[in-house]
């Protein structure tokens, strides 16, 4: 137990329970479905968390500094439009040339919500429940309501989804699920060891406290929003490329399931707390049971009754059993700092 | 208070919005004044301006319910779903009432007694009541209600107006007399304003909040049954979205969204501001999602323009001294 307690943080706890909940859910359907555990099962699941986990990832960063943004939903959906008319217009465009149309796009987007945020000292909430509406607003009158239909589209970008980064065994990991998974890495090496990044949390754990000591508080809260809004214009990218036809609602309604992940993910809503590999956690489980029940047939009403609950467990788990660990833990770092202290001689062994 | 401090009132600047609304509106259409067109105009969001006067308690109590719109769809899923299963209608909408309250019931639990933020729990609410209704209806539409459900929504009872404007008006009058003429009311804006002073001088702050969520469920509910009256038929997917324009009205009245400032005059008038908004750019052919659009630049530009007026005004005030 004291090993446990000097090795794991209460915080890991909860992502251990909630890959353990992961496996039992797919073990479940397992169990339920037949011919569950092939490869294209996995490929449904890993294509749709994909898109999911690149939004979350922005999002965590933002509600890391207690804040939230709604509007990613929104970006998504322009990015997605924006580029693929680009696309149907202009064929022969690289595909690098593409992806940086889209992430420079929702870089605008977000950096627009940021400057309103952290110079314009507008609650988040009010600056992206209006920008969901503006953007899509926006998004309507510049498509004139027409759609990108799949046949417009260049040939190599339909292919994307169906292309695989490496194969193990009966799975190919798709790259753009592996894609997805470089983006948790690199964040999560990021968010916890730079710097720079640890200030995301000095922010959300006391913004107050964090100004005092010299943090460059609007400047972290803008570069978040600016990152939530350039990796939602990558997932832009990714939905054109996974669906090829792209309406005017596209991805509408994304930043709920996005919000879900993060905070089913173990993310603290009032910021200070959480990890980008937890939100990645969140959105398969989410992922898991999205694409699971559809394979049920009659359950698939089931589908938001079931994430619902699946919210209120994460936050109602992280508010009652993890204060609990938290004193346990506390209570036994107490304990060894006083033996420590007590007797040097003894710690050592 | 002196006349420049008035005149600087968020309400008045409200009030002054409105009239060159409804003046350009006037100017526009002759159709504006009508009394068919007055009613028409109210009657259109109806069920939203009944749930964001509750929603007004809520947010200066300095809470949240965004599960507002789901329970507003889940209470007329319930009736349909009771109706078409052979229980008599009047007996369907006392159930989805009743759905209401434990729809309310359930997030003041988790709010007030556990102490989850409520921004979490009514999101689980907002797509856990959602759910709930889609298993109930599942894709289907459910019509073919008695004359006198889908009268009540769509029939003008008292004169003019119908039962639902009524309600409103109602409401808000009872409204204002809690919040600003009663004990409990000034319980909300001390929980807003601190909720730790307000536990420690003894205020019964978990019962106050309890009490607010199942009040916005239960007339969240209502006006779900409202809605469902008007159109006449139900469908899993009713009211989605609402939540968003009903925290719009209430923040665009001048309700602060961390709690404790804000009044229900405030609210009045930017329900006004955004009904005869809508209407006037209805009227001159404007499409609803530049109209969206137009009422999201109204949220953030009300909230940006003072803070920016106060930012210059410090600054200026530093250069002085």
């Amino acid at each position: 137990m004291k090993w446990l307690q000097r090795h794991i943080r209460p915080e890991q706890v909860r992502e251990l329970s909630l890959l353990l909940l992961i496996v039992a859910a797919v073990l479940i359907f397992g169990s339920m479905i037949d011919g569950y555990y092939t490869s294209r099962t996995f490929n449904r699941i890993t294509s749709s968390v994909a898109i999911i986990t690149v939004v979350a990832v922005g999002q965590t960063l933002v509600v890391l500094t207690r804040n939230i943004d709604l509007a990613v939903g929104s970006i998504v959906g322009c990015t997605a439009y924006f580029t693929g008319a680009q696309l149907a217009a202009h064929h022969g465009m690289p595909p690098v040339v593409a992806v940086l149309i889209a992430m420079a796009l929702g870089c605008v987007m977000g950096a627009i919500n940021g400057a309103l945020v952290a110079y314009g000292r507008v609650p988040s909430i009010i600056v992206t429940l209006g920008s969901l509406a503006i953007f899509r607003g926006i998004l309507i009158d510049y498509s004139g309501a027409r759609t990108v239909t799949t046949d417009s589209l260049p040939k190599w970008l339909l292919e994307l989804p169906r292309l695989n980064f490496v194969t193990i065994g009966d799975l190919d990991i798709r790259a753009m699920f592996a894609l997805a998974v470089g983006i948790v890495l690199l964040f999560q090496i990021g968010t916890s060891f730079l710097n720079v990044a640890r200030q995301f949390y000095a922010m959300g754990s006391n913004p107050d406290a964090a100004e005092l000591i010299g943090m460059p508080a609007r400047r972290i809260v803008f570069s978040a929003f600016v990152l939530s809004g350039t990796l939602s214009g990558l997932a832009g990218f990714m939905f054109l490329a996974r669906f090829g036809s792209i309406t005017v609602e596209a991805a509408r309604g994304m930043e709920l399931q996005v919000v879900a992940a993060v905070v089913v993910g173990g993310v603290n809503i009032f910021g200070g707390s959480g990890t980008v590999f937890g939100a990645m956690l969140g959105a398969i489980m989410i992922g898991t049971l999205e694409q699971s029940l559809f394979r049920l047939q009659i359950s698939e009403f089931w589908r938001d009754a079931i994430l619902g609950l699946l919210i209120l467990l994460a936050v109602a788990s992280d508010a009652v059993i993890l204060n609990r660990l938290r004193a346990i833990w506390a209570r036994t770092d107490l304990k060894l700092v006083a033996r420590d202290s007590a007797s040097p001689a003894e710690a050592k062994r | 208070m002196n006349i420049r401090a008035r005149l600087l009132r968020w309400e008045t600047l409200l009030l002054a919005m409105l009239v060159v609304i409804a003046g350009l509106n006037i100017a526009y259409s002759p159709f504006y004044l009508g009394v068919g067109n007055i009613v028409n105009l109210f009657q259109l969001s109806i069920e939203k301006i009944i749930v964001a006067l509750i929603m007004t308690l809520i947010i200066i109590c300095g809470e949240i319910d965004l599960s507002v719109a789901s329970v507003m769809g889940l209470a007329s899923c319930v009736t349909a779903w009771l109706f078409q299963m052979g229980w008599p209608m009047p007996w369907a909408l006392v159930a989805a009432l009743a759905v209401g309250g434990v729809a309310g019931l359930i997030n003041g639990f988790w709010t007030a007694y556990v102490g989850l933020p409520s921004l979490a729990v009514t999101l689980a609410g907002l797509i856990g009541y959602r759910g709930v209704a889609r298993i109930l209806v599942e894709d289907r539409a459910i019509g073919g209600y008695p004359l006198w459900f889908n009268n009540l929504g769509q029939q003008p009872q008292f004169g003019p107006l119908t039962i639902s404007i009524v309600i409103f008006l109602a409401m808000f009058a009872i409204m204002a007399v809690v919040l600003h003429r009663s004990a409990l009311g000034r319980l909300v804006y001390v929980m807003g304003n601190n909720l730790q002073a307000a536990r420690y001088s003894g205020v019964r702050v978990r019962r106050v909040k309890l009490l607010l969520f199942v009040a916005s469920s239960m007339i969240a509910a209502l006006a779900g049954l409202l809605y469902a009256a008007r159109l006449g038929s139900v469908r899993g997917d009713m009211a989605q979205g609402f939540e968003l324009d009903v925290i719009t009205m209430v923040l665009l009245g001048g309700v602060s969204i961390f709690g404790g400032s804000g009044n229900l005059l405030g609210v009045g008038l930017s329900i006004l501001v955004i009904l005869n908004l809508r209407n006037g750019m209805g009227l001159a052919d404007i499409t609803g999602n530049t109209q969206t659009s137009v009422i999201g630049a109204l949220l953030i530009l009300s909230v940006l323009v003072p803070n920016m007026a106060r930012m210059i005004h410090t600054r200026w005030k530093g250069r002085e001294t």
